[in-house]
């Protein structure tokens, strides 16, 4: 029964995944080790799909597995049981934290958690700027000094992060939308 | 009357993550811009810190940060069905988004504009998150201590492949052994 094998197998990349959508790209690849339903050669441009679409990756990742092996039944199934165990899960943690929250060692905790997730954030804000904005590796390849920053990218970057800052209550999304038009027009 | 006003705050919540994931590119943190500006400022349901706070607490859950960061906000908002929604919420445009490309866009990778819009958006993306950052930073980082957590996890993110969740269990030891002191001292210098 496809449907209840998708399930599963989503159920459990949902549970043993941690830290984030690219962290379930090895699962993919165990369930197609094991099934028929999922042609493995199709991963890497699945990938490329999930982080070139609006949506969470980890999401798009299942929901377009479930969508090749089953249709849209499975593309519903498997996006359903991936989040199905972390739900469960953060509302039980959230049950217990509206207990404790004011527990010592819980806000000792957060206290030192706190500095270290936003690291890990400005970690990742770095990697995006770091193929966007930043383009060192073209630089490697071609020798030429300009190449080390995409000109197009720094010149909207720059805009965007100056509105940003003076022009707080314009809305993040007119910024995304505004992104997208200027990189279709000036072709990035 | 009352009943009323529970199921429009749980449409609400499922409308704000709908939102939320039709314009979040990426991972998670992509998601942080935009729930600052519904969550925080149109609504006022909470606050920078309790945002950083559930997006922490969602980095060391199992499952995608995204949906852990929905679950979490629409608990604290409205219980386990206000989770349920948000959750629901999120994931709903990447499913109908996907299956369109799935179904009738099957050449989506190889469309010239797509290539060159999420080349800007990442750009966006970029500029976006870090003024997020630099708004959480102020508040989350206090003391040298916490610079030093913050620098160490940065540099051990970008320069090593340590999973990030040593990096999380290893603040949060040190947060549950010096966060009682340091606060001590801060308690005294006032």
């Amino acid at each position: 029964m496809i449907y209840l094998e998708l399930f599963w197998e989503f159920f459990k990349t949902g549970l043993f995944s941690i830290g984030g959508g690219l962290a379930t790209i090895p699962f993919l690849y165990d369930i197609g080790k094991r099934y028929d339903w999922l042609d493995t050669s199709i991963i890497p441009d699945m990938i490329a799909i999930s982080e070139s679409t609006p949506g969470p990756i980890g999401i798009n990742m299942a929901t377009y597995t479930g969508y090749m092996a089953a249709k849209i039944p499975g593309a519903i199934i498997a996006s359903l049981a991936i989040i199905l165990p972390s739900v469960i899960i953060v509302l039980i943690i959230s049950r217990l934290l509206a207990t404790f929250s004011q527990d010592k060692r819980v806000l000792n905790a957060m206290y030192g958690l706190r500095p270290a997730s936003l690291g890990l954030i400005t970690a990742a804000a770095y990697a995006v700027l770091n193929v966007s904005v930043i383009t060192y590796d073209t630089f490697v390849e071609t020798g030429n000094i300009l190449d080390i920053i995409y000109i197009k990218a720094l010149i909207l970057f720059v805009c965007l992060l100056v509105v940003r800052i003076f022009f707080k209550r314009i809305h993040p999304i007119v910024f995304i939308v505004f992104a997208g038009v200027v990189g279709i027009i000036f072709k990035f | 009357m009352k009943r009323g006003g529970y199921m429009k705050t749980l449409f609400e919540l499922y409308w704000i993550f709908f939102k939320v994931g039709l314009f979040t590119f990426g991972g998670g943190y992509t998601m942080l811009p935009i729930l600052q500006k519904e969550i925080v400022e149109k609504k006022k349901w909470l606050t920078t810190e309790n945002i950083i706070d559930y997006y922490t607490l969602s980095q060391c859950t199992p499952g995608i940060i995204a949906v852990n960061v929905s679950t979490y906000i629409g608990f604290k908002k409205k219980s386990y069905l206000g989770g349920i929604f948000s959750a629901l919420g999120v994931i709903t445009p990447s499913i109908i988004i996907i299956t369109i490309i799935a179904t009738i866009l099957t050449n989506f990778l190889h469309i010239e504009a797509v290539g060159h819009a999420f080349a800007g958006i990442r750009v966006a993306v970029a500029a976006l998150v870090i003024v997020t950052i630099i708004d959480m930073y102020k508040k989350s980082v206090i003391d040298w201590l916490c610079i030093l957590l913050y620098i160490l996890s940065f540099f051990l993110s970008v320069f090593t492949s340590i999973s990030p969740v040593f990096i999380i269990l290893g603040s949060a030891i040190t947060g549950l052994v010096l966060g009682t002191r340091m606060n001590e001292r801060k308690g005294r210098e006032k």
